[in-house]
């Protein structure tokens, strides 16, 4: 279905899970957004001049300021009295690494805009570099095979942005499409800072056929290495827990990036998503008042 | 209405009596009474005032503000006006209309929390109009200038406000009124803004065979810039009753044979020497560059033309000269003696003002640090 909001034409690689997540993004929340992109992929794909494939107004800065930006956006709409909701969309190194501080400042003020980060677990546009959201074990080029991959666990965006007291923290993956669109549309009739972090594949990144990455991206909740979930004013829910775990097997063997692990590796990752698991059972309908946690 | 006021809290006032609708800042000696008192007076105006974290997330922020079609206002010094860097160079190049204060202060290492230039020097080549004052009632009359020459053109524009001397001076100013104010300052209507029922993009990227013809279009009107800020200047004067300096200043530099060129506060101690040796019969003179980008080259050519001149400067370009120094020999295509000093704040006395034009009179060349 051709969307109003994002006009085709965009220069990603074939079967961009971080498109994907546009297209299902402004479905869900076009047109009266006003989108603030962070230097990345997505940006570079999707708005070269003299093209653009936004349909919604749009600024691009920089790489690691989307949030102080779209906090500016918003105030000067209010002020101004202009109507819109304000939309950041940043990778995950704009948000996780780099863009931080910028982040934390922005949803400790509680701003009011939407933020999404596409999370494609590296640094895409300058060649795959490891980010703070790359998983552990993952082949990146500077965390290469030759030192067996990422050593660290991918960092937890959303219980620290819960921690921030924001009134709604949420993760997706395009694979869940309705999932997806659904927290957009929550996340859009609320007031103050509302994070969605949307996983999205990168075929070239991840080494995987370009035809799988919807596969790859359902695989990825399935195992239990991604977790559809809300945090709503600081009460975690599951939208989704499969039944019955596939192994992470599974989901490791088509992508490149872990092909070097040795089934001592993959026993330890396997090890951990149980535990991630286990964790995350523990704290269904749980509710933490971040209020009284200083 | 003329008031005994602090730099910094006239300063405050009068970027809100220009009917600023977004501020965002952070704090650092010297330029943070600023936007405290901002914070503090906000309610009255009901401008919108962000709390950032960082100076690039300030900048980050008015840049976003600007683009969405909002007045903004942001001040910094020193480190905060580096970590804003690489957001100087993306503001300009959008051509947004931001005015920033500067309260000029040295760069770390050593950790120096006094006045120099460093940092505005540093920032030279971020495309934005950067003007120096020499006192408080030139600083708050350049801010309302600012928002217009901004306005007019596209360009943002950093005031230079030196740290201590004047961020923190207590003096006589006299503060135009909100009214007085709007009538020589309409309303800002941008061009063009973010805007639901009109989708603009903003800020996209751009490749060689476009990149460079921007690039080339700003330059363009940056050189361009020196007449719009000639007439806000004289527009400004017939308006408010005071004369104001748009690119260059001259005192008692027509006749003379010595000429010091120096910007910011410095100049009212030059003032002071050349009034006490023209006292005694010296022709001694100063030229005051206010504005330093667009650098004024003819008009400093037209002042300095057949004089023997010196630069005093608080910068330096390292591994060279002075900065002023190097543009100065190039708009004059002759020698000049080099002054470095007032390095992190270090006193430039009386004394050191009359011994510069003693080694003008000596003939002395080169680079000098005081
Ligand atoms: C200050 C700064 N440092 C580095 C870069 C180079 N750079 C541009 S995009 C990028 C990585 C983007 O990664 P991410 O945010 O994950 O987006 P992706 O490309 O993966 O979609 C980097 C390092 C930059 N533009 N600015
Ligand atoms: S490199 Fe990856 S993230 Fe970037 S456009 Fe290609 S597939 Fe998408
Ligand atoms: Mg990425």
């Amino acid at each position: 279905m051709a969307n109003p909001w994002f006009l085709k034409g965009h220069t990603a690689c074939a079967g961009c899970g971080c498109t994907i997540a546009i297209d299902e993004m402004l479905k869900a929340v076009g047109p009266d957004v006003v989108v603030v992109n962070a230097t990345g992929c997505m940006e570079i794909v999707s708005s070269m001049y003299p093209s653009c494939n936004w349909n919604v107004p749009y600024l691009h800065s920089l790489f690691e300021n989307v949030p102080a930006v779209a906090s500016g956006v918003s105030r000067a709409f209010k002020a101004l009295g202009k109507k819109g909701v304000v939309l950041g969309f940043s990778g995950d190194g704009g948000a996780y690494d780099i863009g931080f501080g910028a982040l934390s400042g922005a949803m400790e003020r509680n701003e009011d805009m939407m933020f999404v980060i596409y999370d494609n677990e590296a640094y895409m546009n300058t060649g795959v570099q490891r980010s703070g959201a790359t998983p552990f074990h993952a082949a990146t080029t500077t965390s290469p095979q030759e030192v067996a991959g990422k050593r660290e666990w991918k960092k937890d965006m959303s219980f620290i942005a819960a921690a921030h007291r924001i009134p709604y923290v949420a993760t997706a993956n395009i694979g869940f499409p309705v999932d997806f669109k659904n927290k957009l549309k929550k996340a859009k009739e609320k007031k103050g800072f509302r994070l969605v972090t949307v996983y999205a594949n990168c075929p070239i990144g991840w080494r995987h056929d370009s035809a799988l990455t919807i596969d790859i991206a359902k695989k990825a909740v399935e195992s239990g290495m991604w977790h559809l979930f809300e945090i709503e004013d600081g009460a975690f829910k599951r939208t989704y827990r499969p039944k019955q775990f596939i192994p992470l097997e599974e989901y490791l063997k088509p992508q490149g990036r872990f092909k070097h692990l040795t089934p001592d590796m993959v026993k330890e990752a396997q090890e951990h998503v149980n535990k991630t698991v286990a964790e995350l059972d523990r704290l269904e309908g749980c509710k933490v008042d971040f209020k009284y946690l200083e | 209405m003329r008031k005994i006021i602090e730099g910094s809290i006239a300063v405050a006032h009068v970027v809100a009596r220009c009917g600023v609708q977004v501020v965002a800042a952070y704090p650092i000696t010297p330029s943070t009474h600023v936007p405290e008192e901002l914070s503090r007076i906000q309610p009255e105006y009901g401008f919108e005032f962000i709390p950032v974290e960082s100076e690039h997330s300030a900048l980050s922020a008015i840049v976003g503000a600007s683009v969405a079609g909002a007045r903004t206002f942001t001040a910094t010094a020193s480190q905060g006006l580096a970590l804003m860097n690489e957001v100087l160079h993306n503001a300009s190049g959008m051509r947004l209309p931001l005015v920033m204060v500067v309260g000029n202060r040295a760069l770390s290492a050593p950790l120096n929390i006094w006045n120099d230039w460093q940092d505005g020097i540093s920032s030279r080549d971020t495309g934005w109009i950067q003007l120096y004052c020499k006192n408080n009632q030139e600083v708050i009359d350049t801010v309302i200038q600012a928002y217009k020459i901004a306005e007019t053109i596209s360009f943002p524009v950093m005031v230079g406000m030196d740290g201590f001397y004047l961020t923190h001076e207590i003096t006589t100013i006299d503060l135009p009124e909100k009214e007085e104010i709007s009538a020589f300052l309409p309303p800002f209507k941008p061009k063009q803004s973010l805007d639901v029922e009109k989708p603009l993009a903003f800020g996209t990227y751009m490749n060689p065979q476009y990149y460079m013809d921007a690039k080339a279009q700003q330059q363009k009107d940056m050189l361009a810039a020196a007449k719009t800020i000639e007439a806000v200047a004289a527009e400004f004067g017939k308006a408010f009753g005071r004369k104001q300096a748009a690119l260059v200043e001259e005192y008692q530099s027509s006749d003379a044979e010595r000429v010091i060129v120096t910007m910011g506060s410095l100049s009212e101690n030059v003032e002071i020497a050349v009034d006490e040796l023209r006292a005694k019969g010296e022709r001694v003179g100063l030229v005051r560059i206010k504005c330093f980008r667009p650098f004024p080259a003819e008009a400093l050519a037209k002042a300095l033309g057949g004089k023997k001149a010196a630069v005093m400067e608080k910068d330096a370009s390292y591994g060279y000269e002075g900065a002023l120094a190097t543009e100065l020999k190039a708009a004059l295509k002759t020698d000049v003696l080099g002054i470095v000093c007032g390095l992190g704040g270090r006193d430039v006395k009386l004394g050191d003002v009359k011994k510069v034009f003693e080694m003008l009179s000596r003939g002395e060349k080169g680079t000098v640090w005081l």
